[in-house]
């Protein structure tokens, strides 16, 4: 007896509503992209520069209380938010302190940290810094420019590679499919203003990669079937790899979520938000392999006639791994 | 069909017995690097009882390379220094100002009087002169002062620019220069910084240089940044001091007015030198690796005018003698004064090759940090926190594993057992990995290793799916996992590469965590092909030959 989650033939129109699952994508990235626009991306310190600091302390945590402490010292802008995590003790009180980033070029100097640090004792005696870490503005601008220039890099780098495997219109359909995903991923974290750092870009690319994995598996079958079967319509044979593959999705996608889900839940504090980026990655990376980068296939249209040797098709990159 | 060959099954095997041994220090961490830092120490300093068993608790003929943790697992303080070159610039030019004006003041007839001019720029001298048909005679001069740059790039160049306009005369370093000696105070900075922090003996220290004029360092196990700086932040002090004795005995009563200090490059060997020193670091103007007339590697140096008096009529007096070379109370060497050296500038020969001449020199300029640091990065984890996020993953990682294995077991049952085989060499074989290259664990990382758990059985899932396939078309048994390899692996190959391009390109343009990240993503890609593909394959062989099942089930 197996456990099956998806029934051994399955013969889904993934199609016949194609418009609403691209209106539907198409609504998703406006909506992302209209919350990125509104409410921005909430920058770690990577990016921004400035200060974090994690407390801890065994009394009671009032925010209002911690900021009328450190205001005294006039470090501009602070940030408090409290912390939770079901691994923490009865009394474990964490805090984030994050201080904007100070006119100069140089991280916040280890003797103003000193003045924090007195200051919230006098207010939580005992108060423990479990971390520290201070970023100047010089390196964070870098940093930006490094991020961008990787998940730029990464994109044009699958792009070549899924051209040079399939022909330009599964390539545009994948790389669609990507865009699409990145968008959706910073359109959740600034609704949800999760904080987005350096970690977060590496989750980025591990959606795209995650995605392609999904897309490269439906159109390496698509390939396939189309050599076969030379007279079906695209669409059914879309459909038919599709439908072939679908248990090979569902299962993969479900094993990685179980890992990433009690990584999330388990895992602590610290990751938890480069881990839900992943969780989403792959839920979305999934969909979009499906219906995103497959129905752009199917209106680009590939070229049928099989019959005549073709050079662009069937090159030495195409069964490389075969 | 079926058929792998013994060499290659062989092969399979031994390269999962290996991924295996190498893995295996990490399920014992603390022993082995309590027995590892034993050994250290008994290379350093001897054999004691002690040390001997601490060292045993780990069998030497066992690999004891561990995975080293990052930053973030194991708490320390982290910095980003800038070096700030332009600091040397200035410096330069205080130093060329009184050789310019000694040079002017002997033509004073036909320059006239002189001035330099305050607020120029730090990498510039101006200076107003009363004579302005002197101008060309007095450019002449200052040109005759410029020395070549001794770098492949600045071929043909010299150190300074000399300009004119009106009266006014520009000396400022030229470009070349600027490039070939931006390098030097880096590179002392760094020589600085390594001695520093060895000298506190923490663990594993990470000293890089990072771009043109930065400095990276990772201390794990210091309380933080704050005191990583302050131990950075101390001066070097090199000393020269007249020798008495030389001994092997730490302990030797040095007599009054002298000390014992221990020898950098010969361990056990004490010299007995007097305390006041005869010069010391700060009357160093240069030092540069050279030649001696026998064509030896040797180090040139030179001494201020004052440093040069005192040195000068030392080495008159004790011709014949050893004197010590000191840098923070260690001996760095003790040449004998072969002649009166009277001009300030002298040699030092030894015993070295031409790295050990240019390591010395570089050590001679460093006596001090050459130039100021500005600190553009403080991070400070508490190891507290680390040992949070190494315990939560932990069990992260077991759930994961426990319910991808059941997960697999339920979904394919006999294949499935035999992809968790696979999946538990995977995950041994990555530890073993990350030990032998000597990688680096991060809080990302773990995330990698997890989503290498959930991801590694793909391509499992893609072979058994389309064995599936093969046994619903009607084939064979042993025909349909045949094929069902052979058709599975385009996909997987396909599907892995694009994942393996951006964990390549992670790791070329991050740093520290996200680096980590990438390599445990892109080893977990490489060990969880491999294992799926002929892991799996000879388990499910070797299993098929032993049964001979007429009907299987996937």
């Amino acid at each position: 007896m197996r456990l099956k989650l998806v029934p051994e033939e399955t013969s889904f129109d993934f199609f016949k509503k194609w418009k609403l699952w691209l209106g539907l994508s198409g609504f998703m990235i406006l909506l992302a992209l209209t919350s990125f626009g509104l409410r921005g991306l909430n920058f770690g310190i990577d990016f921004r520069g400035g200060t974090t600091i994690r407390t801890e302390a065994t009394q009671n945590l009032d925010i209002g209380v911690y900021r009328d402490a450190i205001a005294p010292l006039g470090l501009g802008d602070i940030t408090i938010t409290e912390v939770f995590d079901p691994g923490f003790a009865e009394d474990q009180h964490v805090a984030m302190i994050r201080i904007e980033a100070q006119a100069d070029g140089e991280a916040l100097s280890s003797e103003v940290i000193a003045q924090v640090q007195a200051a919230l004792d006098a207010v939580a005696p005992g108060i423990k810094f479990i971390s520290v870490e201070s970023v100047g503005p010089k390196v964070s601008g870098e940093l930006v420019q490094t991020a961008v220039l990787a998940v730029v890099l990464a994109i044009g780098a699958v792009l070549v590679y899924i051209w040079l495997r399939f022909e330009w219109q599964f390539a545009l359909g994948a790389v669609i499919a990507l865009v699409h995903d990145v968008i959706l991923t910073i359109g959740v974290f600034s609704e949800v203003q999760i904080k987005f750092d350096l970690a977060i870009i590496a989750a980025l690319l591990t959606i795209v990669g995650y995605s392609l994995n999904d897309t490269v598996v439906v159109f390496d079958r698509v390939r396939e079937n189309l050599r076969r079967y030379k007279q079906k319509p695209l669409a059914e044979v879309l459909n038919m790899s599709i439908n072939e593959t679908l248990s090979r999705t569902v299962m993969t996608s479900l094993t990685t979520l179980l890992a990433l889900i009690s990584l999330y839940v388990l895992g602590g504090d610290v990751i938890r938000g480069f881990v839900f980026a992943m969780i989403w990655g792959v839920v979305v990376g999934t969909y979009s392999s499906i219906f995103v980068a497959s129905t752009i296939l199917l209106w680009l249209g590939v070229k049928r006639d099989w019959s005549k040797p073709d050079n662009t098709t069937g090159n030495q990159f195409a069964n490389i791994d075969a | 069909m079926l058929h792998i060959d013994t060499w290659k099954r062989a092969l399979i095997w031994l390269v999962c017995v290996a991924g295996l041994l190498l893995a295996l220090p990490n399920a014992f961490y603390s022993r082995v690097e309590q027995s590892n830092d034993a050994y250290a120490a008994i290379e350093a300093q001897g054999e004691t009882p002690e040390l001997l068993a601490q060292a045993e608790k780990w069998p030497s003929w066992m690999p004891s390379s561990l995975v080293n943790l990052g930053l973030d697992l194991r708490g320390g303080a982290h910095l980003l220094a800038e070096v700030q070159v332009e600091d040397v610039y200035a410096a330069r030019m205080d130093g060329l100002w009184p050789e310019v004006r000694n040079a002017l003041r002997d033509e004073r007839a036909t320059v006239g009087t002189f001035r330099r001019i305050p607020d120029a720029p730090a990498d510039q001298i101006r200076l107003r002169l009363s004579k302005p048909e002197g101008m060309a005679r007095a450019m002449e001069l200052i040109r005759g002062l410029a020395t070549p740059v001794t770098s492949l790039t600045g071929a043909g160049a010299t150190d300074i620019n000399v300009s004119g306009q009106g009266d006014v005369i520009t000396i400022a370093l030229s470009n070349q220069e600027k490039l070939a000696s931006d390098a030097r105070p880096l590179r002392q900075s760094l020589e600085i910084i390594r001695r520093r922090i060895d000298e506190v003996g923490t663990r594993e220290p990470t000293i890089q240089r990072q771009g043109s004029d930065r400095i990276l360092i990772q201390v794990p196990g210091v309380g933080s940044a704050a005191e990583l700086k302050s131990i950075i932040g101390t001066t070097a002090q090199l000393t020269f001091n007249p020798v008495v004795g030389r001994g092997t005995d730490p302990d030797a009563n040095p007599g009054v007015g002298n000390k014992v200090i221990p020898s950098l490059d010969e361990p056990g060997t004490y010299y007995t030198v007097e305390s006041a020193p005869v010069v010391t670091g700060e009357e160093l103007v240069d030092a540069q690796p050279s030649f001696d007339q026998n064509g030896q590697p040797a180090v040139s140096f030179r001494f201020n005018t004052s440093g040069a008096r005192k040195f000068g009529d030392y080495t008159a007096q004790n011709i014949g003698a050893p004197f010590a070379i000191v840098l923070d109370d260690e001996v760095i060497s003790a040449p004998v004064i072969r002649s009166h050296i009277p001009g300030g500038s002298g040699i030092i020969t030894g015993n070295f090759d031409v790295e050990e001449s240019t390591n010395l020199a570089v050590l001679l300029r460093a006596g001090a940090l050459p130039a100021k640091l500005e600190f553009l990065e403080e991070r400070t984890i508490g190891p507290e926190l680390g040992q949070d996020s190494i315990d939560a993953g932990k069990v992260a990682t077991v759930v994961a594993f426990a319910g991808v294995l059941i997960f697999m077991v339920l979904s394919y049952g006999m294949f499935g057992f035999f992809a968790n085989i696979a999946l538990v060499l995977n995950i041994a074989m990555i530890f073993g990995a990350l030990s032998l290259i000597g990688g680096t664990l991060t809080l990302p990382g773990i995330a990698g290793i997890v989503l290498t758990v959930g991801m590694a059985v793909d391509a499992n899932v893609l072979i058994f799916e389309r064995i599936r396939e093969e046994l619903k078309a009607g084939r064979g048994p042993a025909k349909a996992i045949d094929e069902g390899y052979a058709k599975a692996l385009s996909a997987i190959g396909g599907g892995n590469i694009p994942t393996f391009i951006t964990a390549v390109i992670l790791f070329a343009m991050g740093s520290g965590p996200v680096r980590g990240f990438a390599i445990t993503l892109g080893l977990g890609i490489l060990t969880s092909v491999f294992t799926a593909i002929y892991v799996t394959r000879l388990i499910i062989v070797m299993w098929f030959e032993r049964r001979r099942p007429k009907t299987i089930e996937v």
